[in-house]
């Protein structure tokens, strides 16, 4: 449980957190550096207005990793989030993308979620 | 160690996965009512899916050894035809009152659209009305944030409703401390793609506390996995957290949250 202290919640030493998971999130990042080496090998759609919102956001939340402060899923998420605060007259469709697109961006075209 | 998957949707799962399930530990679920991979074509389609959740899905399960409770509800994905949504919403006072039925779920909002509010905010009464417990089902990805908003604020605007009598699912880092805060139950969802993996629900839990917080597989038609819930035991262990600490978190805090409902118990478990 978390200990007294907030700031060690983690019951694990560092050395042990190391140990554990060093090896399974190098193999996760290699599969970010991959998948954008991929997006650069593919044919670009021809849509006007440059990348897809999609990995626009993915590079912008890589900058937040880098930054050494502290909640980076928490503040990855919020950047992935809508900043809008009102419900929207109506849907496009059922599907989320992943990031907020704007008006001028393709959205509703991510993976259908189950429940 | 027993366990309770307090969110699964066993109607798309196999009877393998009930005997994964029961040999895992799990002695009790719980189903809310969604949406099945593509919209129902009438009202008449709930009906029949409300009978397989009461009659024939807790048969399923104790063949396993496991309960089988239920929620029932019509989904924010197929809320946006509020014509629609209401006849749905009129087959429910005839299930409710079902030896398995514990409350009205899983409502909320999808694509944060004013029709889907406007249902949820109907839904929320009607638990009111008939005295249920409420399950809400949060948005996906992009929309998670600003539709948990949108649901605890609207839940707040019906000043009858107890929040100790509401659990709000599938939090993720940037929604579990506003659903607390606000004196809520959370749910944490153990899901593939788009929500949490065992060690992010083990990192929430060691940063927010294990008080009015559950996890689940949310398991389904889609990518998921049923046997999520023991996935994040073994990594808690793995973590050096006690098997007190466990046990509360993936036991006993559900039997607190469901138990507030009469019909549910664990006699014999
Ligand atoms: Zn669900």
């Amino acid at each position: 449980m978390p200990s007294k202290d907030k700031k060690y919640s983690c019951p694990m030493s560092r050395d042990q957190v190391v140990e554990a998971y060093f090896l399974e999130h190098r193999g996760k990042l290699l599969d970010v550096a991959a998948f954008l080496d991929r997006v650069d090998r593919s044919r670009p759609s021809g849509r006007a207005g440059g990348e897809d919102y999609r990995v626009a956001a993915l590079r912008e939340a890589l900058c937040l990793l880098a930054d050494g402060r502290p909640r980076r899923v928490e503040r990855v998420l919020k950047l992935l989030s809508d900043p809008t605060s009102r419900p929207i007259p109506k849907a496009l469709g059922k599907a989320a993308g992943g990031a907020y697109g704007n008006a001028s961006r393709p959205v509703g075209k991510g993976k259908k979620m189950g429940p | 160690m027993r366990y309770i998957d307090p969110h699964i949707h066993m109607v798309s799962r196999t009877t393998d996965d009930y005997r994964s399930m029961g040999q895992a530990g799990c002695v009790a679920v719980t189903e809310p009512a969604f949406w099945a991979g593509f919209d129902r074509s009438s009202a008449q389609g709930f009906y029949d899916y409300f009978r397989q959740l009461t009659e024939h899905e807790p048969r399923r399960a104790a063949a396993y050894g496991i309960r089988h409770y239920c929620w029932l509800s019509v989904n924010p994905k197929e809320s946006e035809d509020v014509t629609f949504a209401r006849e749905v919403m009129e087959l429910i006072p005839g299930f409710i009152s079902k030896p398995n039925v514990l409350g009205i779920g899983e409502i909320g909002l999808n694509k944060n659209t004013v029709n889907e509010l406007a249902i949820f905010e109907e839904q929320v009464a009607l638990a009111d009305r008939l005295g249920q417990l409420i399950l809400v089902h949060t948005p996906h990805l992009e929309d998670k944030l600003k539709g948990t908003r949108l649901i605890v604020d609207a839940i707040r605007r019906n000043a009858n409703v107890d929040p100790e009598r509401v659990l709000i699912d599938h939090v993720e880092e940037h929604t579990v401390k506003m659903v607390l805060d606000a004196g809520f139950w959370a749910g944490i969802t153990l899901y593939p793609d788009s929500k949490c993996t065992p060690q992010r629900a083990a990192d929430i839990v060691e940063t927010y506390g294990h008080e009015r917080l559950w996890a689940n597989s949310a398991g389904d038609w889609g990518h998921s996995d049923p046997l999520a819930v023991p996935k994040l035991r073994m990594e808690m262990a793995r973590r050096g957290h006690s098997l007190q600490v466990i046990e509360r978190l993936l036991y006993e805090n559900p039997a607190r949250f469901l138990g507030q409902c009469p019909k549910f118990h664990l006699d014999g478990v």
